[in-house]
């Protein structure tokens, strides 16, 4: 058995690494790192709208706008893509019984890029906001901030579509000839499915990116009205690319969940076959549904309810999934180990997303929430509540498996609860703000009850939630040096047998 | 097999909501969509800048920062912008149309309520973004007083409604 971080190698060892459980672990580094960065942005974000005002802790709005792009765009981008790819290249060749990725070398490629695209980003601290519509990001954006957010966003474009091809050849051509595809994990379909939208989401908003430059520099319109170009053109080519990546930040995170709900609920998935068709059809249904996000530019009626109908389509999916885990832990003798706690938390507040998004997609209605706060809640139920929450419970559940040493479960539980719960009170909060009026990306607001309390409340529970993520980072640094042993057969003491996480090939 | 039909009756109750959600959802939109705007409607003409809105009357009247309009009767707002990307937004009236550079979008609405209320902008347009606002005036008659100005500040009714 070799232990990654028990046995110790000289660090350019691991730095020049093409084995896929070190490029793994390296993208889980990483992405840990962006998360907490990231994460104390948001907490200067909070403080600053704690009261009604400007310049409370931050200096102007100018730097306010930088923060919260360089927050949102660190989250997708460096936390929430690298730390899927990282589990998966860690866990899909054990899974499908190949040595390493079909590719190792382009594989170490794909990972080194991404803190090239990470630099780039929190150097230049652009103020673009993570969807830079033109004209805003062509004309007014200062430089050289928002070049480097395009050649960022493009290197960690170029990076994810990469990865995604290697991926798709390692799973579909290097499984064993004697693995079904029907009888890999749930988590080895989740990759697939993932990295197969990536390859055909990514490339529109690659062009998107090029052309965006090329607007910057002048030489062409194609965003810019002054020029006979059309800003429009530019959200129809950022959501074609990004409605569906919200699955590809969704689907890894749910086929983590399947990995962990069984195990702990000591029960076999309910149905193995439901979770591949919601993989599917979520993946097909969810391209038709681009332009929900853009109902209030100037659509039609035909054409925005081509685009509700689309967008409905894609809900029963998730729907399934939702059912699938309950079923599966309906009866079971669930043991609610940290990970586990994790999971169900997420769980929770994916049901309550939702449910939000429904509201979102019912036309009229949007027009009540569309660029409110009540958009930054939902998206966060999902962002951070459920896909973050998984990710999170499944970092403590290879934690063993890994290091060969046990977490504190008392600090897990800790770590859990200020997280559920700061979660829950800022973003159902910020529904609300949202209900009343406040716009998104605002560095202040009208100073009136109920709108200074509603935001004293979210940045409480924001705080509450970034204090669970400092416990849990406390915890697997110290466990990762410090843990005691873990007991390799059933770490968790559930009385179940693991999937053979550590067999594999000897580093290479 | 009862495993499978558990999940067939759950996944059509799911389905059955949805289309109640959007057949609620097209009726609704489909009677305030722009081609149902009273024919007899004042155009206003709204134009987002960073960071004010100016308005013009069918009169060729002219407010900045401020929008004067009766209760009642019905308008047709075609909103541009000069520069970036706006979003023209009346959250007390539901109202919210993109201002977008060479383009013109357009609502309409008819105000059911006099007093003072706010306009804001609801999408990101820079450095002011946050205090692109605006006052909506809604007089109970052609050339009235406003009624109430208590609301001057609040960012909606319902706020204010829960603060007193
Ligand atoms: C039941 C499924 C879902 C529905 C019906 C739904 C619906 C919507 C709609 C209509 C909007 C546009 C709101 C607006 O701007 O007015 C939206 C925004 C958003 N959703 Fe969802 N959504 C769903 C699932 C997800 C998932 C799974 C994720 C991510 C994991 C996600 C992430 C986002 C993000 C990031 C935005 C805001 C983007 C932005 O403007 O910055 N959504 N959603
Ligand atoms: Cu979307």
């Amino acid at each position: 058995m070799v232990l990654e971080v028990k046995k110790p190698r000289p660090i350019w060892e691991i730095l020049f690494s093409t084995h896929h459980t070190d490029i793994g672990l390296l993208y889980v580094y990483m992405s840990i790192t962006a998360l907490i960065i990231g994460g104390s942005l948001a907490m200067g974000i909070r403080a600053e709208l704690f009261t009604p005002g400007t310049g409370d802790i931050i200096p102007d709005s100018n730097t306010f706008n930088r923060i919260f792009t360089v927050h949102g765009t660190n989250m997708l981008f460096f936390w929430l893509i690298p730390f899927a790819s990282g589990i998966g290249n860690y866990l899909i060749p054990i899974m499908v019984r190949y040595k390493d990725m079909a590719w190792p070398k382009l594989n170490a490629v794909a990972f080194w890029m991404l803190p090239v695209a990470m630099a780039l980003v929190w150097l230049g601290f652009a103020d673009t906001t993570w969807n830079a519509y033109p004209p805003y990001s062509i004309l007014k954006a200062p430089g050289p901030a928002a070049e480097m957010w395009i050649f960022g966003l493009k290197i960690a474009g170029i990076s994810s579509v990469l990865g995604a091809i290697n991926f798709i050849v390692t799973i579909l051509k290097m499984k064993h000839p004697d693995l079904p595809l029907m009888k890999t994990s749930l988590f080895v379909w989740s990759t697939l499915v993932t990295s197969l939208m990536i390859v055909v989401a990514i490339p529109t908003f690659a062009a998107a990116l090029i052309m965006l430059y090329t607007d910057r520099l002048g030489i062409s319109g194609f965003f810019n009205p002054a020029m006979g170009g059309d800003p429009i053109a530019y959200q129809h080519l950022f959501w074609f690319t990004f409605h569906p990546e919200v699955y590809i930040f969704l689907i890894p995170a749910v086929g983590m969940l399947y990995e962990l709900i069984p195990k702990f609920s000591r029960k076999p998935i309910f149905s193995y076959q439901s979770g591949v068709a919601a993989f599917v059809l979520l993946a097909l249904v969810g391209f038709a549904s681009w332009a929900h996000h853009m109902y209030s530019t100037g659509m039609s009626f035909t054409e925005k309810t081509v685009f509700m109908v689309g967008t409905l389509a894609a809900v029963p999916a998730s729907a399934m999934h939702v059912f699938n885990w309950i079923a599966t832990m309906w009866g079971g003798r669930i043991k609610f180990a940290a990970p586990m706690s994790w999971a169900v938390g997420g769980i929770v507040l994916f049901f309550y997303a939702g449910a939000g998004g429904i509201v979102n997609t019912a036309m009229p209605l949007d027009f009540l929430t569309h660029d409110s706060y009540w958009v930054v809640g939902h998206f966060h139920l999902f962002v951070a509540g459920l896909v973050t929450m998984a990710f999170i419970g499944f970092t403590y559940y290879m934690f063993p498996f890994i290091t060969g040493r046990m977490y504190n479960e008392r600090q897990a539980m800790i770590a859990f609860w200020l997280f559920f719960a700061g979660l829950s009170i800022v973003f159902l909060t910020q529904h609300i703000l949202g209900l009343y009026g406040q716009p998104r990306r605002v560095f202040d607001y009208v100073p009136v009850q109920p709108l200074i309390i509603m935001n004293q409340i979210a940045s409480v529970g924001g705080w509450m939630a970034g204090a669970g993520a400092g416990v849990f980072l406390y915890s697997i640094i110290t466990a990762a040096f410090k843990g005691k042993p873990a007991n390799m057969n059933d770490p968790f003491a559930i009385g179940e047998q693991y999937y053979d996480y550590t067999r594999r090939e000897p580093h290479h | 097999m009862g495993h499978t039909t558990v999940e067939w009756v759950y996944v059509g109750v799911v389905v059955a909501i949805l289309c109640y959600v959007g057949a609620d959802a097209w009726n609704v939109e489909r009677i305030l969509d722009i081609t149902n705007a009273p024919a007899e409607a004042e155009v206003i003409k709204v134009t987002g800048q960073q960071w004010l809105w100016t308005f013009e009357h069918e009169d060729g009247r002219k407010e900045i920062s401020e929008l004067h309009l009766v209760k009642g009767k019905p308008y047709r707002f075609e909103v541009t912008s000069l520069d970036v990307i706006h979003a023209f937004n009346m959250p007390d009236f539901t109202t919210l149309i993109d201002a977008v550079p060479g383009r013109i979008n357009s609502v309409w609405l008819v105000p059911d309520q006099s007093g003072e209320y706010l306009i804001q902008c609801r999408e990101y347009c820079g450095f002011s973004h946050y205090q692109m606002r605006a006052k909506l005036i809604v007089e109970d008659h052609e050339g009235g007083p406003s009624v109430a100005n208590a609301a001057a500040e609040l960012p909606s009714k319902g706020a204010e409604a829960i603060a007193s």
